[in-house]
């Protein structure tokens, strides 16, 4: 770290009287970790990072080694917009390392950075600008139905006004933590919001997006609301999706975008999506990583089912969207599956590494699929060339085992945790016996 | 960080002998000037830290320069003009060229007053009592030496990077950077993502200087970003 970096977090600290620093960093399911360390030992964590157990860490754990560093990126050092001004607290992220220095296979961001360091060795930065939904709800029971707040009678006045100023409030904190917000809306579901975010580069990216949620989840709260990033928390509504707009750039060209092409797409952005297509069963246990996830993506919710591209066919996995005044910086692609549950720091990984792949063994991109896909029977999608993406946990699981792809992009490590895991999870979901199961079956059979 | 400016643009031609004893009194460092053109010739790689332009010898001359130093680039600021007392009538249509006036024949303790008042309320580094490290703009103050930056006198809270391009910037309002020179200058070697890592920082920093004030970068179309108006361009 350069002495610079060092002295302005160390005077920002020492000016600010900022009393705590959180070292933030991300477990393998994508939980935000945190621990505080005082002022006085920032110095030194700056220095050498700071020795944890990482035993109690979800898929941190190893055999023999259960200690590893927390290594803040002074880059990222900032002062929390919320909480008591008198006694400011600012956070950083941190890459974890082993004791020896070397980077810490369990840790997400680093896989991330290993990811994205592949891509630049080639000349190319990868940006990514996600699409955020997510509901508001009343303090959620065990046991019972999620309550919508517009539903919910929950307010005296109009729930509305409290969700929308929720909304606003929300964005003036990712504002204040230099995360710019690009439209943001009431979604089509009862209490459903959607904050599009505007896009950085894909660690930057990653990072916003653990604030991100940190951000909405803390607004909700302290409005005695309870804001979920569940993919599906509603029956019979849409579900939240975090679409995510995708483009390379080599220096200050966009790599996508060609003049010469009829939907502007270069054949570095024509490879790219072959490539996401092509493996795209193999990487949605990490896009979509919950039993939940896979109920959204079902047929009449607008969102993919099938492993499609069109212009602007919502049915699809990608859609390459018209840019505003056909802007060639903003030529890109949305790959629609992911949801916000998600590891960010892992799904970017693998959807670049699916990307890439198609750059580097030149795939050929498959014709644009700009029929009603949900119209089709499964006779004219397979005479089309056009697969489904996995149905459940259990589907996608069993595809991503017999992945090399994802495994190189995610590393032995996190790789087979994932899948055990995982596995635990669909198990369990699996021995469950549910109210739909109770409600069609114990009185007829 | 640049070298701070210290030596200032003095006109008149010959410089008064009263405002060059003044200056070397109160140890300030100049250099006489002619004209618009020597002004440019002779700048120092930090800017001028300012102007003293004696206008009661030359009007024409004198006020054509004031406007032409306020045209340029980087506008040669502050600027005191000196004027006789005839000439205060003048003065009402040209509240845009200068910072200060001081009537002929000053008092020498008068015009060092109001040097020095002048000085640094610029942040100009011209004389030893005033405080290189700390730009004012506009509602902003930046720090340097204690790495803050406030707005209206609220602290901003800033990445390290995002706090380095404002720096940059402030430093040299009114001057218009490409891409490249900032990522060059202000990243240096270790830059990561491009010249659009600079619009994401830009974006990022307008977010934070909040609706008021995201003006203060402005975006110099197919060029890059400036910082402040060219207020007299």
């Amino acid at each position: 770290m350069n002495e610079e970096q060092r002295n302005y977090v160390l005077r920002t600290v020492e000016e600010r009287g900022v009393r705590l620093v959180r070292l933030w960093f991300t477990d393998v399911l994508g939980n935000l970790k945190s621990f505080a360390i005082s002022p006085v030992e920032l110095e030194n964590a700056l220095e050498d990072g700071m020795t944890f157990d990482g035993s109690s860490i979800d898929g941190f754990s190893r055999v023999q080694e259960s200690d590893v560093l927390a290594v803040p990126d002074a880059n990222t050092f900032e002062v929390l917009p919320w909480g008591d001004t008198k006694t400011p607290e600012a956070r950083v992220f941190c890459d974890i390392h082993n004791l020896d220095g070397t980077p810490f296979e369990g840790d997400p961001r680093q896989v991330l950075k290993r990811n994205l360091a592949a891509a630049r060795a080639l000349g190319l930065t990868f940006f990514v600008a996600p699409d955020m939904e997510y509901f508001y709800f009343a303090p959620p029971q065990r046991g019972q139905a999620p309550e919508p707040l517009d539903e919910a009678g929950f307010f005296d006045l109009t729930t509305s006004d409290i969700s929308d100023s929720m909304r606003k409030q929300t964005i003036r904190t990712l504002e204040a933590m230099g995360i710019p917000v690009e439209y943001s809306f009431h979604e089509d579901a009862p209490s459903q919001h959607e904050i599009d975010l505007r896009h950085n580069d894909g660690l930057s990216m990653a990072d916003s997006i653990m604030t991100f949620r940190l951000v909405v989840k803390e607004v909700a709260a302290s409005q005695g609301v309870h804001a979920s990033f569940m993919p599906k928390p509603l029956e019979g509504v849409q579900g939240s999706g975090m679409h995510v707009h995708l483009s390379l750039f080599s220096g200050e060209e966009n790599a996508f975008y060609s003049p010469d092409d009829a939907y502007n797409l270069s054949p570095i952005a024509k490879h790219f999506m072959a490539g996401l297509l092509r493996h795209a069963a193999e990487i949605t246990a990490v896009t979509n990583q919950t039993v939940n996830s896979y109920k959204r993506l079902v047929p009449g919710f607008e969102a993919p089912v099938h492993i499609s591209w069109a212009r602007n066919n919502r049915s699809g996995l990608i859609r390459v969207p018209i840019p505003k005044k056909g802007n060639p910086m903003a030529t890109r692609i949305e790959y629609r599956s992911p949801d916000p549950a998600c590891n960010p720091y892992l799904a970017f990984s693998v959807i670049l590494a699916a990307g890439m792949r198609g750059i580097r063994d030149s795939y050929e991109l498959p014709v644009e699929a700009d029929a009603n896909l949900f119209q089709l029977d499964d006779a004219q999608l397979a005479a089309l060339g056009i697969d489904q993406i996995p149905a459940s946990l259990g589907d996608a699981l069993k595809v991503m085992e017999t992945s090399e792809l994802v495994k190189e992009a995610l590393g032995d490590h996190i790789f087979e945790w994932f899948l055990r895991n995982k596995r635990n999870e669909w198990r369990s979901y699996k021995a469950h016996v549910s109210a739909f199961e109770h409600d069609r079956y114990l009185r007829s059979l | 960080m640049s070298e701070s400016a210290e030596l200032l643009a003095i006109f008149g031609d010959p410089p008064p002998t009263d405002l060059v004893r003044t200056l070397d009194l109160g140890g300030y460092k100049w250099k006489a000037v002619t004209g618009a053109d020597d002004v440019t010739r002779h700048e120092p790689s930090g800017g001028w830290a300012g102007a003293v332009v004696a206008c009661d010898a030359d009007p024409e001359t004198a006020w054509a320069l004031c406007r032409a130093l306020r045209k340029r680039d980087i506008p040669v600021a502050p600027l005191l003009v000196l004027l006789s007392g005839g000439q205060l009538a003048d003065i009402s249509m040209r509240d845009d060229l200068f910072d200060d006036f001081c009537l002929t024949p000053f008092h020498p303790i008068e015009l060092e007053a109001r040097l020095r008042h002048m000085l640094r309320k610029n942040g100009s580094g011209a004389s030893a009592d005033t405080r290189p490290d700390l730009v004012e703009y506009s509602g902003l103050a930046l720090n340097v030496e204690t790495y803050q930056a406030a707005i209206e006198g609220k602290p901003l809270d800033l990445t390290y990077m995002e706090y380095e391009l404002l720096k940059f910037l402030a430093q040299n309002p009114g001057r218009v950077f490409t891409r490249e020179v900032l990522l060059s200058r202000v990243w240096g070697y270790e830059y990561y993502g491009g010249a659009r890592t600079v619009d994401v920082h830009i974006r990022r920093l307008r977010a934070k200087l909040g609706e008021e004030h995201q003006n203060l970068i402005q975006t110099v179309r197919s060029v890059g970003y400036r910082f402040g108006q060219t207020r007299w361009g």
